[in-house]
């Protein structure tokens, strides 16, 4: 059986859809990039960093979450939801620990990609100078907590496609953190390098060691090409 | 110092603004009102903050520049440590020390503040131009826009935080 299409409006434009896809499938397949941060199409939705919200039917929802439907009216890029974007990404900047300067994913960074994308210059929040642990005990990864900004993929990734619990949640709000499934740290965990849970990380918080600057600065993902330039990329194609 | 990477463009920029206080004339201090300042670096010492209050005070436009201006930078690694945890690793524990060392204390030496602060945390900051350092090209695209009344605002290209 063939899924029933149909169509929905974001941002004047015309988007085709099929049953079953949330609003942020449907868009990028149509190559309309709805900027996010927590969503990654290989893994199920979890709409916790809220980056992908948009006007929904009048309504504030998260596109990752939201199921299209027939007639749907959305609004994604505006000034305002953009202004409401930059200051998630400002929030995610202070409450963590994140110096671009000497990161090893800078370049490569979806938080910092966003930063760019949503023309945040400087986080203008107070800095909250977390105290963060490194957890190197696991001989191929390292687990910088300095860098984690719990958008759960690694959790899904985990569970969904390695089969294993190496992740978790522990605590709520402000005092949430990233956790693995044992006492002695990472290197106690079922983990390899080659889980998914080991390459979905958006950030620089699980990082396979050794391999960290093959890329040099300045030829990575988004040194030239904003975050997103893949998704529409795909409707300049099909417009021309 | 990364106005000088404008290179030869500095020729066309002095025939516009005149230097104020800034390392190239070695003017230690204010004596007027000036339109525009540039503060690098953040402020780590009770020192760096009374020099901020007075750009900020003589300063029509205060802009930060860089990220040690903009996040504290390298210096502000020592803020998830703690003050007193620093100074004691290095100067009463380092692996170096012969003998009892001792926390430098002389009163000629600028009191440390509890951590690194961005300028922005000290002072009201008009605009800021990222980067570790800012290209030229971001430094000029800056002046550019300043010299002709506008917000600065940088390319996709020119606007990093590394």
């Amino acid at each position: 059986m063939v899924a029933a299409s149909f169509k929905f409006n974001i941002d004047g434009i015309e988007v085709e859809a099929t049953e079953g896809q949330s609003v942020i499938e449907a868009c990028d397949e149509a190559g309309i990039y709805i900027p996010r941060l927590c969503h990654h199409p290989e893994l199920p939705p979890s709409g916790n960093c809220r980056v992908c919200t948009c006007k929904i039917n009048g309504r504030h929802s998260a596109a990752c979450v939201t199921p299209a439907a027939h007639g749907m009216v959305i609004e994604n890029d505006t000034p305002q939801l953009t202004s409401d974007r930059r200051a998630v990404i400002e929030m995610l900047f202070v409450e963590g620990n994140h110096p671009c300067p000497y990161c090893v994913a800078s370049g490569d960074c979806e938080l910092q990609a966003l930063g760019y994308r949503l023309g945040m210059v400087a986080p203008t929040q107070p800095y909250q100078w977390p105290e963060r642990k490194i957890d190197a005990t696991h001989p191929d990864i390292y687990l910088d907590h300095d860098r984690c900004i719990l958008c759960s993929r690694c959790i899904r990734a985990s569970r969904m496609e390695d089969g294993k619990t190496v992740f978790g949640f522990e605590g709520r709000g402000i005092a949430m953190r990233l956790n693995v499934d044992a006492q002695g740290g990472l290197g106690e965990t079922q983990m390899a390098a080659i889980d998914k849970a080991a390459s979905v990380c958006p950030v620089a918080c699980i990082v396979i060691k050794r391999h960290n600057y093959q890329v040099p600065n300045g030829s990575r993902r988004f040194d030239k090409t904003p975050i997103g330039s893949d998704i529409e990329a795909k409707r300049t194609r099909r417009q021309s | 110092m990364s106005l000088l990477d404008i290179d030869e463009r500095i020729l066309e920029l002095v025939d516009l603004v005149d230097l104020d206080v800034s390392p190239f004339d070695d003017k230690k201090a204010f004596d007027r009102q000036v339109d525009v300042g540039f503060v690098e670096g953040g402020c780590s010492n009770e020192y760096n903050v009374k020099e901020l209050r007075e750009f900020r005070k003589h300063c029509r436009i205060l802009i930060s520049v860089g990220a040690c201006a903009i996040n504290g930078g390298v210096p502000a690694m020592r803020n998830t440590i703690g003050l007193r945890e620093c100074l004691e690793a290095v100067y009463l524990n380092g692996p170096s020390l012969e003998g009892a060392g001792m926390i430098p204390n002389d009163e000629d030496l600028p009191l440390l503040l509890d951590r690194v602060y961005p300028s922005h945390e000290i002072v009201k900051i008009d605009y800021f131009l990222p980067g570790c350092p800012p290209s030229g090209d971001a430094m000029w695209e800056g002046l550019k826009a300043l010299l002709t009344g506008k917000a600065p605002t940088l390319p996709y290209l020119l606007c990093k935080y590394e």
